[in-house]
C-alpha cells in the first residue's frame, strides 16, 4: 500500500488509551472541522444571518406604531428570531453530515459517541453565537433598546447551550427521515417551550431593570434545563443515530 | 475473522435479514452476491456496526457487535458507494480530520502514504468537491485504510464509477487483498467480483444461500451459480418461507 503500512492502533491500545485527552481531541477534531468547512462553504452562517436579520426587520416594521408595545415585545422578538435562525442551522450542520454519508463516517470512528454530540453541539453553539453577536447590535440600533447588559448576554448564552442541546440531539434524528426540514422544527419547538419561557422572561426582566430575586427563578430554571438536556444527550445519542 | 449466527434484521414489520450464518476466514476475499433487496447492504452495515441486529450473534476478530463495538470499529475499514468525505475539504484535511477520529499518531506521514496508494497526491490540497466521483471513491479508500484495519467491509464500491475509475479501484482492492488484509465486498458485477474475490456467497432473501471457493468455481460460470442459487432461494420461498435446508455448499 504505498510503502510499508503500519497499524496505527490496536483495538487493546484503544481501551487503554488516556480516554479523556482522546475524547478531548475528537470533539476538537469535529468543531475544527465544521469550522473548516464554513469558513469555505459561509451557507450556514449567512443563511441563518440572513433569516434572523429579515425576521427582526419584520417585527420592527410590525410593531413601529406602538413604540411601548415594541419595548414590551423586545425580548420575545429577540428569542423568535434565535430560534427560526438556530433552526436552520441545526438543520443545515446535520444535512451536511448526511449529504455525502459522513455521518456514517463520524459513527464508523472508534470513539465515544457522546463525543461526537459535543463537537456538533459546540460547533452549533459557535455558529448560533456568532449569529447572536451580530443580530444584538444592529437589534438594539433598530428598536432603540439597549441590549450590551451582562445579564442579557448571559441569558443569550444560556438559552442557546440549552436550544443548540436539544437541538442537535433532535436534527440528528430528523437528518435520518425524509422529511427532515419539516420534522425538526416540529420536534425541536415543543420541547424547547419552557426553555424559550425562561430566557424571555429573564431578558424581560434585565431590560426593565427588575429585582435579581425577580429574575432568579428564571435563570435557575434555564440552568437546570441545560444540565438535564446535555446528561440527556450524553446518554442517548448513541441510540438516536443508531438504526 | 468474521463468525455470524443467526442474524435476524428488522425494520418495522419487515424482516430483512433471516437467521442469517456467514464465516469468514483472515486473509479471505468474499464477494457476497445477490439481487436489489436482498439484504446485502443491510448486513454490511451491521459487520459495520452502523445498525444493531434484532437477534442472533456477531464476532469480529473475537469482539462481539454491539457490545463491543469500539474495539471493531479500531480494526474495520469501510467503504460504501457513498465517499463518506467532506466537500468543503480538501483531501488532506478530510484525512487529517479522519486521522484524529482514529487516533493515528505521526498522520502526517501516514497521509502521504495514503494519498501515494490512492494516486492523489498531485490533488492533496484540493477540495474534494472538486473530485470526479472515481477520486472521489479512491480518496474513500485512502480514508477507510488510513488506520490500517484487518477488515475492510466494500458496499458496491463500483457503483457509478467509470470504465477507468473501476480498473484503477480494482488495483487498489487487490494491493488491500495482497497485504493479508479479510475483505467482504458487495457487488451487482459478478465479472468484476470473479476477478478479484476468493469465495462468492449469495445473499438472496436475507440469507446465504450458496457459498462457493474461487478453486471450485471457474470465472466463466459463476453467472450459472449465482442464478441457481438465487432460483433456489425463490422457489424454496414459494414453497415454505422457512426452510434452513436451502443452503447449497460446494
Amino acid at each position: 500500500m504505498g510503502g510499508e503500512v503500519k497499524i496505527a492502533t490496536s483495538p487493546s491500545k484503544a481501551v487503554i488509551r488516556k480516554p479523556t485527552s482522546f475524547y478531548l481531541r475528537t470533539v476538537w477534531a469535529i468543531v475544527w472541522k465544521d469550522l473548516a468547512a464554513e469558513l469555505r462553504s459561509r451557507e450556514l452562517l449567512t443563511s441563518m444571518l440572513v433569516f434572523a436579520l429579515l425576521v427582526i426587520l419584520i417585527f420592527n416594521f410590525a410593531l413601529e406604531l406602538d413604540p411601548r408595545a415594541r419595548f414590551n415585545a423586545a425580548s420575545g422578538v429577540l428569542w423568535v428570531t434565535f430560534a427560526f435562525a438556530g433552526t436552520l442551522g441545526l438543520n443545515r450542520s446535520m444535512a451536511m453530515e448526511k449529504d455525502r454519508g459522513c455521518l456514517d463516517g463520524l459513527l464508523l470512528a472508534p470513539v465515544d459517541r457522546s463525543a461526537i454530540f459535543f463537537g456538533k453541539a459546540l460547533s452549533n453553539l459557535f455558529f448560533m453565537l456568532i449569529v447572536e453577536a451580530i443580530v444584538l447590535p444592529i437589534y438594539s440600533l433598530l428598536y432603540n433598546i439597549n441590549l450590551f447588559n451582562p445579564g442579557l448576554i448571559a441569558v443569550v448564552l444560556l438559552g442557546s447551550i440549552g436550544y443548540v442541546a436539544v437541538g442537535t440531539l433532535l436534527a440528528s434524528m430528523a437528518v435520518q427521515t425524509r422529511t427532515r426540514d419539516v420534522l425538526l422544527p416540529i420536534l425541536l419547538f415543543p420541547i424547547v417551550i419552557p426553555l424559550f419561557i425562561a430566557a424571555v422572561k429573564a431578558s424581560a426582566g434585565f431590560l426593565q431593570s427588575l429585582e435579581m430575586s425577580e429574575i432568579w427563578p428564571w435563570l435557575n430554571l434555564l440552568i437546570v434545563y441545560d444540565l438535564i438536556f446535555l446528561a440527556v444527550a450524553f446518554m442517548v445519542f448513541d441510540y438516536v443515530v443508531e438504526e | 475473522m468474521i463468525e455470524v449466527r443467526g442474524l435476524v434484521k428488522r425494520f418495522g414489520l419487515k424482516t430483512v435479514l433471516k437467521d442469517l450464518d456467514f464465516q469468514v476466514q483472515a486473509g479471505e476475499f468474499v464477494a457476497l452476491l445477490g439481487p436489489n433487496g436482498a439484504g446485502k447492504t443491510t448486513f454490511l452495515r451491521i459487520l459495520a456496526s452502523l445498525s444493531r441486529p434484532a437477534m442472533g450473534e456477531v464476532r469480529i476478530a473475537g469482539y462481539r457487535l454491539p457490545q463491543q463495538a469500539a474495539a471493531v470499529r479500531h480494526i474495520l475499514g469501510v467503504v460504501s458507494h457513498q465517499p463518506l468525505l467532506y466537500g468543503d475539504l480538501t483531501a488532506e484535511e478530510n484525512l487529517r480530520f479522519y486521522g484524529k477520529m482514529y487516533g493515528i499518531g505521526a498522520p502526517e506521514k501516514r497521509i502521504g502514504e495514503v494519498l501515494d496508494l490512492v494516486g492523489l497526491s498531485l490533488r492533496r490540497r484540493d477540495l474534494v468537491r472538486t473530485f470526479s466521483r472515481g477520486m472521489q471513491q479512491r480518496l474513500a479508500i485512502g480514508r477507510a485504510v488510513l488506520h490500517d484495519p484487518e477488515v475492510m467491509l466494500f458496499d458496491e464500491p463500483h457503483t457509478g464509477l467509470d470504465q477507468d475509475a473501476s480498473v484503477m479501484l480494482d488495483g487498489v482492492l487487490r494491493e488491500v487483498a495482497a497485504r493479508g488484509r479479510t475483505v467482504v465486498m458487495t457487488s451487482h458485477d459478478l465479472a468484476r467480483a470473479g476477478d478479484l474475490a476468493s469465495r462468492f456467497d449469495v445473499i438472496s432473501r436475507g440469507k446465504v444461500v450458496a457459498s462457493v471457493g474461487r478453486a471450485e468455481m471457474p470465472a466463466a460460470k459463476l453467472l450459472d451459480f449465482y442464478r441457481a442459487s438465487i432460483s433456489i432461494r425463490e422457489d424454496a420461498a414459494r414453497v415454505s418461507s422457512e426452510q434452513p435446508s436451502s443452503r447449497i455448499r460446494m
